[in-house]
């Protein structure tokens, strides 16, 4: 396997507030790695720098081999790596479907393409992922009048709809309900093996992140506490105590 | 439903065509309608359909009105000289010349304004809400400024074109009538079926959250320029065909009007309706009409009246007529009632 | 362009004359620092950009010269055209501002245009378009060998405006209702869960910016000149001061005012008095490309 995100020495902080410190952190395509720590740690800042949000302080992040730490967000998105927003992002005034339609993959359109009506198979496609998420039911609703577990799943949609090559998503499962969870670490998981999407995933709920991927990174005050294997983790008296002790 | 609409297109371009003959007193202000329909039209382009409120759009008007008539000019005298003579009359140009000149003129307006359009847009479009509009608003009157000072464009006396060849004005009326009417109607029908298009979502989605568009990679620099680069190209036409129209302008008063028709093309939008197809359309008519109708009547004070009327448009009826329609007549609006959950039941088609 | 090239020329030429641009645009550019500190008060207490404010200055310069025309000296002008202007500030607040706060950027900015573009209809059907200016008898002050004129009215002019900010900021520094507006500025849903009626603050901010701009006008008409339809180039200047400033900070208020008045000045030195207008509105494309480049450096952009 291949590093496709490469994370070097990264520094962030937020005037007096050091958000990160000299982080660093691989993730190898094709794979799901995880993210976790204590509120506050630093993770969401993380991902921000990643896709471009804001200016590093010092560090540098690669993609496939190339240097991302100074592009813009929407050049970053361009190159196939894609976020998904901790309090998520919609068209709220669109329905679902419209949702969707929207978040084709523009990038890998033509002028002249994108000067074209949706094909039924772009219609299809979007039914299809919205199938896959569970909102099929509610595809003509406005979107901006869904819930906000069901707002998590349709960006998840839009962006598979994306075709990204990797994928950060921050907190998929908050806000979910807890008996549909299994259902989505199905689906990430299928998002993963069927589509090939890299996976970077944020998340509070253990169960969730231990039964998915396979390296976990964990944050606690900005600084990379441990990473590793699930069961590493899950064995790491460090670990146990930034969760117990985070205060 | 399907056959009414053919039906529906075919009256009103047999209207269209039939106007200046139904109400031949009005061609000249039916000929002014066409140019707010336009303005309006293309106006909504980026203020109701991409969300960038521009205040600006009359530079291109202006520009269009100097650009068609410097080419006109051109290709039969030397500019500089020509606009020294203010129209002192030496200067005759042949029918040719008059409608070759006029053409070649209109194409060099559209063109050149969308290439305006396009460099003032890599300045402008990194700017967001207010300061877009305002931003737009200092270029539009910092164009008619500097053309004020530029003494090979006439300056602040302007330039006065060749009249329309024949003795008889209503054949230039009709004439213009129909060019305006021209442009009007094809603009409107690629405007149908732009909105179409997957380009128009993308622009929508820019409307409605552009860091979320920005974050799911569209090029939103690229689609803005585009969109607003042919916007400036109707417009521009619709400057250079005023121009001739006029005769005489000049830059402040007719050319960059930015407080008149600048600002007049936001307020029809706003009254028919923002970001719809339609809208554009009815506010136009509707403005035209109340400031037609009323303009005589308040002696003076009718520059006042429509200031207060920018300022209640905005402030109590910024929905528009199709706004408002689509709150109290929802049904009309067919997919709107896909809306309601229990049609969502329903299977696809 | 010889012209230009001679107009420039003369700048090395004649060192002095660099003093007496300089001069010139520090002293009206303080009028435009205090337009503009009523624009950034407005701005940052309410969230609303106000197109009208240049349209108040005039107004203001027309209270003044009406007086002066009726035999009143044009000092008293001054805080006459102060209190008229809070009262059309106050009406203007109850009858559009306060419906267009709560709403997006672009409909307040849009209102704020219609009323602009009545104001200056409604100075021009009773004042008419011709340019206006109050003759004060005082006399012209001399310096390098007469190479600098300063007139006595300019910096008369300049003193008031000077006093005139100093008193609203120590108003708005020591005052309760001070400090309720620095409140609301900051937080108005907290300011309202401390029992302060923000309807209330807004209608005196929104007032005492009127009446800034309209005391600032009846300096203006007392030294300089004015004409109905000047309003939106003193706006736009406003608008330059406050983007190039930023918002909650006077001494950056005050260095960019008169930064834009010297600019202006040695704008229309070389390349002529009929470009003025256009320099101040360029002025304002400048500042807003370079916060432009200013943001994109942090990967954001200018809203
Ligand atoms: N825009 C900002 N300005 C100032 N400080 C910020 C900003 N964003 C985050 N911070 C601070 O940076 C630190 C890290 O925040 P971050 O959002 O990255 O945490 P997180 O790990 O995502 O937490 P959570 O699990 O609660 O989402 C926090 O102390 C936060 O207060
Ligand atoms: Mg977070």
């Amino acid at each position: 396997m291949t590093k496709i995100i490469e994370v070097n020495n990264v520094s962030k902080s937020y005037g007096g507030v050091k958000a990160n410190t000299d982080i660093s952190i691989e993730v190898q395509q094709g794979g799901i790695t995880g993210l976790i720590g204590p509120n506050g740690s630093g993770k969401t800042t993380l991902f921000n720098s990643i896709v471009g949000y804001h200016p590093i302080d010092s560090g540098s992040i690669r993609f496939e081999g190339k240097e991302i730490s100074k592009m813009q967000v929407q050049d970053i998105a361009r190159l196939g790596l894609l976020r998904t927003f901790q309090q998520t992002r919609i068209y709220g005034d669109m329905n679902c479907v419209e949702n969707m339609l929207i978040s084709m993959p523009h990038r890998k359109m033509t002028i002249r393409e994108a000067f074209t009506t949706n094909t039924r198979a772009d219609h299809d496609r979007a039914e299809h992922l919205l199938d896959f998420v569970g909102l099929y039911e509610k595809r003509f609703l406005r979107s901006g009048s869904l819930s906000f577990g069901q707002q998590k799943l349709l960006e998840f949609a839009m962006a598979l709809m994306n075709e990204p090559t990797v994928l950060l998503l921050d907190e998929p499962t908050a806000g979910i309900n807890p008996t549909l969870i299994n259902g989505l670490i199905d689906r990430l998981k299928r998002a993963n093996s069927e589509f090939g999407i890299t996976l970077f995933i944020i998340e509070h709920n253990m169960r969730v992140i231990m039964n998915m991927a396979d390296s976990i990174y964990c944050l606690a005050h900005g600084e990379l506490l441990a990473s590793g294997t699930p069961s590493e983790i899950q064995g790491d008296q460090r670990v146990v105590d930034a969760y117990l002790g985070a205060h | 439903m399907t056959i009414l609409r053919p039906i529906f297109y075919l009256a009103l371009l047999a209207f269209i065509v039939a106007a200046p003959f139904i109400a031949p007193e009005f061609r000249t202000q039916l000929a002014t309608l066409w140019i707010f329909i336009i303005l309006s039209m293309t106006w909504d382009m980026t203020g109701g359909q991409m969300g960038y409120n521009s205040l600006g759009n009359i530079l291109f008007y202006g520009a269009g009105m100097y650009i068609a008539a410097v080419v006109g000019i051109a290709i039969v005298y030397n500019v500089g000289e020509y606009t020294n003579a203010a129209g002192g009359g030496i200067y005759k140009f042949t029918d040719t010349q008059y409608f070759l000149g006029m053409a070649l003129g209109l194409v060099a307006a559209g063109v050149l304004c969308a290439g305006i359009a396009w460099i003032l847009g890599y300045l402008l479009f990194g700017l967001r809400g207010p300061y877009f509009a305002i931003g737009t608003l200092g270029a539009a009157i910092a164009a008619g400024e500097l053309v004020s000072n530029w003494e090979w464009v006439g300056g602040g006396q302007g330039i006065a074109l060749p009249v329309y060849p024949g003795d008889d004005y209503e054949n230039a009326k009709l004439f213009f009538y129909y060019l305006f009417a021209i442009v009007g109607v094809i603009l409107f029908i690629f405007l149908r079926w732009f909105y179409s298009t997957r380009f128009a979502a993308a622009i929508n989605a820019i409307r409605d959250d552009e860091e979320k568009a920005e974050a799911m990679g569209l090029h939103t620099l690229r689609y803005k320029l585009i969109t607003w680069s042919i916007a400036a190209f109707f417009v521009g036409i619709a400057g250079g065909i005023s121009g001739y129209q006029l005769i005489h302008f000049e830059p402040l008063e007719t050319a960059f009007q930015t407080i008149n028709l600048g600002i007049f093309m936001v307020v029809c939008v706003l009254l028919g309706g923002k970001g719809t197809l339609w809208g554009p359309i009815i506010g136009a008519i509707l403005f035209h009409v109340v400031k037609e109708v009323t303009w005589n009547y308040l002696l003076g004070w009718q520059w006042v009246a429509l200031g207060a009327l920018i300022v209640i448009t905005v402030v109590y009826f910024q929905d528009g007529l199709m706004g408002w329609l689509a709150r109290v007549k929802p049904e009309w609006f067919g997919e709107r009632v896909m809306e309601k959950p229990d049609m969502v039941a329903e299977p696809a088609e | 362009m010889d012209q230009i090239i001679g107009n420039i020329g003369l700048l090395f030429e004649f060192p002095v004359v660099n003093l007496k641009i300089l001069l010139d645009g520090i002293m009206i550019g303080a009028l435009f620092a205090l337009a503009a500190y009523g624009l950034a008060l407005v701005w940052g207490v309410m969230n609303v950009k106000n197109l009208a404010q240049g349209d108040f200055v005039i107004a203001g310069g027309y209270v003044a010269w009406t007086l002066d025309q009726n035999g009143i000296h044009p000092f008293l002008g001054i805080p006459v055209a102060f209190i008229v202007m809070w009262i059309i500030g106050w009406i203007t607040y109850k009858l559009v501002i306060k419906r267009v706060i709560e709403r997006d950027l672009f409909t307040s900015l849009l209102a704020t245009f219609g009323l602009a573009i009545m104001f200056a209809q409604i100075l021009n059907l009773m004042f008419g378009s011709d340019t206006q200016s109050i003759q004060l008898d005082m006399p012209t002050l001399y310096f390098a060998d007469g190479f600098i004129d300063v007139p006595m009215s300019k910096l008369v002019g300049v003193v008031t405006a000077l006093c005139l900010a100093f008193g609203v900021i120590l108003f708005m520094k020591r005052s309760r209702m001070g400090q309720a507006i620095r409140a609301t500025a900051q937080d108005a849903r907290a300011a309202r869960v401390l029992g302060i009626d923000t309807d209330k603050v807004y209608a005196f901010t929104f007032s005492l910016n009127s009446a800034i701009c309209g005391a600032a006008g009846a300096i203006i008409v007392m030294a300089w000149v004015i004409q109905p339809f000047y309003g939106i180039t003193y706006s736009i200047r406003a608008f330059v001061i406050v983007t190039a400033a930023g918002l909650g900070n006077l001494p950056g208020v005050i260095a960019a005012g008169l930064g834009i008045g010297a600019l202006e000045q040695y704008g229309s030195h070389i390349f002529g008095i009929g470009y003025q207008q256009a320099i101040a509105v360029l002025l304002l494309l400048l500042v807003l490309f370079i916060r432009l480049l200013q943001q994109r450096r942090k990967r954001q952009v200018l809203q």
